[in-house]
């Protein structure tokens, strides 16, 4: 690809290339070592056993070796010691956007935030590096019993549900990045929803990476309870700086008998940002776990969000859309792990690549040899678009026992030629062309996202589109 | 000057010659035909002057209103009213023909100009009910699945939202039954008229007596060999290609 494409898909990413010099009232400093956890505890004044929890983290993350054993040797180049561990301008999150200082509340403006809280979400949560600067759940919400915090005043409010779920679904040792952020962690939202409440409008949170050499490390639980409903979005973005800026979440789902969760992303990081998130829940009987993933930009996104079914009639889904431009790598996929009987998983996962683009697909499927009646469909599409882009599928399926059925499709597509001439002949120009071959491609997947999101979706396949052909 | 105008037109794909001097003008309001045998480079005309990029143009011009379209894309040679309906439309995974032709209606319009969306579909919908289209058809993807005769009829769908100056229809009869090809003929009738300035090219006589060209040319190796009006094609009909290529032929001229 030439500099000119290059310079087009960056200015293409302007929605969110903006920061705003803060200052901020606590900054745990450049680097990693237990005296950056003791201070990240002391300010977030944590009771002992999240300070203990923290220590057995960041031993773990010590402990394990990085998986370039099977993931990309890119993840050598994040330097943990160049990384701001925790940067805060105060704790207390604001219930009004009256209080947020100025220039956190023109950041969310521009992202249009405060404007989507008042047309259609219940609840909003914006996270500006490691806290919350707005949290806000509607009245209505809020009167059912929903609660709807931050981590730190999750774990501090509600202990009685919080720790009997934090870090049950991913322990800290799960991987490298998961003891990482069980270390350092700060931010993400925790949310409890009761027995049969059905969460009409979907609850946002939006995480926001100001600060260079920077990590993020959100936390997000979610729990909800017997037959309860509940949509969660969220949301990211950061500034291009031209060094490398570190993601780094944990996110679990708990969906206890009957009830319902999806968990829907649209990241669009910018390409210095290494995104390397676990994300997995737990369905319980009859629950049902939805993860809607839609991942453009970043560096290197690693990501494979899972389902344990481990109720009688669980089912579980990923449906996930990747998209890799210049210079990026998508390493993305599914995890379902069958615990019970008649359980159901579905894996739909769509790729495209451009420019030097590369997506991996990696999913797991076990299903073990004592269960039945345990359903698995797994279909993946890969679009490249250059003849410099790259795909490859790593599909594992562990199934055994009898009665039980998997299928597995993947296909792997390129847009021709001929196709581009016919859509130029009916006046359209070549990148319009290939933007709509693109989002032709991902059609039955983003209609699966809110109305809000599908919208902005295509706007940012759009934006990648342009300038990415010739 | 209201003509698409073809000045000895030479073309190679490769090192391979394939149009050889072909001159021809279609003035608007007329509708010309070509035919000729199988071979005899009909589909890559109107592919050349679709602009594909297979093509190398070697000689000649193609002038549209007296402007030429040789150095220009093939969307830019649309949007100046250049419509080719295709012999094999490509099939499109995931768009919908209302958005397809909205997308490019609104590829037409000036930067920062929203098509409206209440007439689109007013229109669109007139025009699928006057070519017996369902109007289930609009969210179907663009000719995936589609059978031979569902493909051609979402072309002239095509041609009649997008209003073209002069349009070439490439062996649009192939692939029709008989009642399709009435549909389909009755649609381009429908369309003809002052404003556009048609080229039916077809290997059969069989459409001919549907879509009654005002002139119908002979093509053989690259070129026209011979014109003449509506009877010409039900002569070539009856005698077959062999008679005028003897007359008019290259092959014949040097015999003769």
């Amino acid at each position: 690809m030439s500099t000119e494409t290059q310079h087009d898909l960056d200015i293409d990413r302007s929605v969110g290339d903006f920061s705003y010099d803060v200052e901020y009232a606590y900054d745990a400093g450049v680097g990693l070592t237990e005296a950056t956890i003791d201070y990240i505890s002391d300010v977030k004044g944590d009771p002992d056993w999240v300070r203990a929890f923290r220590k057995e983290g960041y031993r773990k993350f010590l402990e394990k070796p990085m998986p370039t054993n099977w993931a990309t040797k890119d993840l050598d180049n994040i330097v943990f010691e160049n990384i701001r561990y925790y940067l805060a301008q105060g704790q207390q999150p604001k219930r009004s956007w009256d209080e947020v200082p100025d220039e956190v509340k023109e950041t969310f403006e521009r992202l249009g935030i405060p404007e989507q809280e008042r047309k259609f979400l219940a609840g909003v949560e914006a996270q500006f590096d490691s806290e919350a600067a707005y949290s806000n759940i509607k009245a209505a919400v809020g009167e059912q019993g929903v609660i709807f915090v931050g981590s730190t005043e999750g774990l501090k409010e509600h202990p009685e549900i919080f720790k009997k779920w934090f870090g049950k679904v991913i322990p800290s040792g799960d991987n490298k990045f998961s003891a990482l952020n069980s270390a350092v962690f700060s931010g993400g939202s925790f949310i409890y929803v009761p027995p049969g409440v059905k969460v009409k409008h979907p609850l946002q949170a939006y995480f926001r990476i100001n600060a260079q050499n920077f990590g993020q490390f959100e936390r997000t639980l979610i729990i909800a309870d017997e037959g309860a409903e509940v949509m969660y979005m969220e949301g990211c973005t950061a500034p291009k700086f031209e060094t490398s800026t570190l993601h780094s979440a944990v996110v679990e789902l708990v969906a206890l008998k009957g009830a319902k969760i999806q968990y829907v992303t649209v990241q669009n990081w910018s390409s210095n940002v290494f995104n390397l998130v676990t994300k997995r829940g737990i369905a319980h009987e009859d629950a049902e776990i939805k993860w809607i993933d839609c991942n453009i930009g970043s560096r290197l996104t690693m990501k494979y969000p899972g389902v344990v079914m481990k109720g009688n009639g669980a089912r579980g889904e990923v449906v996930s859309i990747a998209l890799a431009g210049d210079g990026q790598h998508q390493d993305t996929g599914a995890k379902m792990i069958h615990a019970a009987d008649n359980t159901t998983s579905n894996i739909i996962s769509k790729s495209i690549s451009l420019g030097t683009g590369r997506s991996t697909y990696r999913g797991m499927v076990h299903v073990p040899k004592h269960l039945k009646g345990c359903k698995n469909n797994t279909e993946c599409d890969a679009l490249l678009i250059n003849s410099s882009s790259r795909t490859d599928t790593y599909p594992a399926i562990t199934v055994r026992g009898q009665g039980n059925a998997v299928q597995h499709e993947a296909s792997v597509s390129q847009i021709s030629a001929e196709q581009i001439f016919y859509m130029q002949q009916r006046g359209l120009s070549e990148g319009a062309a290939m933007s709509l071959a693109v989002n032709g491609f991902v059609n039955d997947l983003v209609q699966q996202f809110p109305m809000e999101y599908s919208v902005e979706l295509k706007r940012l396949i759009d934006l990648e589109m342009e300038g990415s052909v010739g | 000057m209201s003509t698409l105008s073809i000045r000895d037109l030479h073309a190679s794909i490769g090192d391979k010659p394939i149009l050889k001097g072909l001159t021809l003008d279609i003035p608007k309001g007329e509708v010309h035909a070509i035919m000729g045998k199988n071979g005899a480079g009909k589909s890559t005309l109107a592919k050349i002057m679709a602009g594909h990029p297979d093509y190398t143009v070697t000689g000649g011009d193609v002038l549209l209103d007296g402007e030429s379209i040789l150095r220009l894309e093939p969307d830019v040679r649309a949007r100046l009213g250049l419509f080719l309906a295709f012999q094999y439309p490509m099939e499109i995974p995931g768009v919908t023909i209302a958005n397809f032709i909205r997308a490019a209606q609104q590829a037409r319009l000036p930067e920062g100009e929203e098509l409206e969306a209440v007439d689109y579909y007013q229109k669109l919908y007139a025009k699928m009910d006057a070519l017996e289209v369902p109007r289930t058809f609009t969210s179907r993807s663009v000719n995936e699945g589609f059978s031979g005769g569902e493909k051609k009829r979402c072309e002239i769908l095509q041609m009649a939202m997008l209003e073209p100056s002069y349009a070439v229809l490439d062996e649009t009869d192939s692939g029709l039954d008989i009642d399709a090809l009435k549909i389909v003929s009755a649609g381009v009738n429908a369309l003809r008229g002052p404003n556009i300035g048609m080229l039916v090219i077809t290997h059969y006589q069989r459409l001919l007596d549907y879509i009654v060209p005002d002139k119908v040319h002979v093509m053989s190796e690259g070129r026209i060999i011979h014109s003449g009006d509506k009877d010409l094609a039900l002569k070539l009909e009856a005698e077959g290609y062999d008679w005028v290529e003897k007359q008019f032929g290259e092959s014949g001229s040097k015999a003769a």
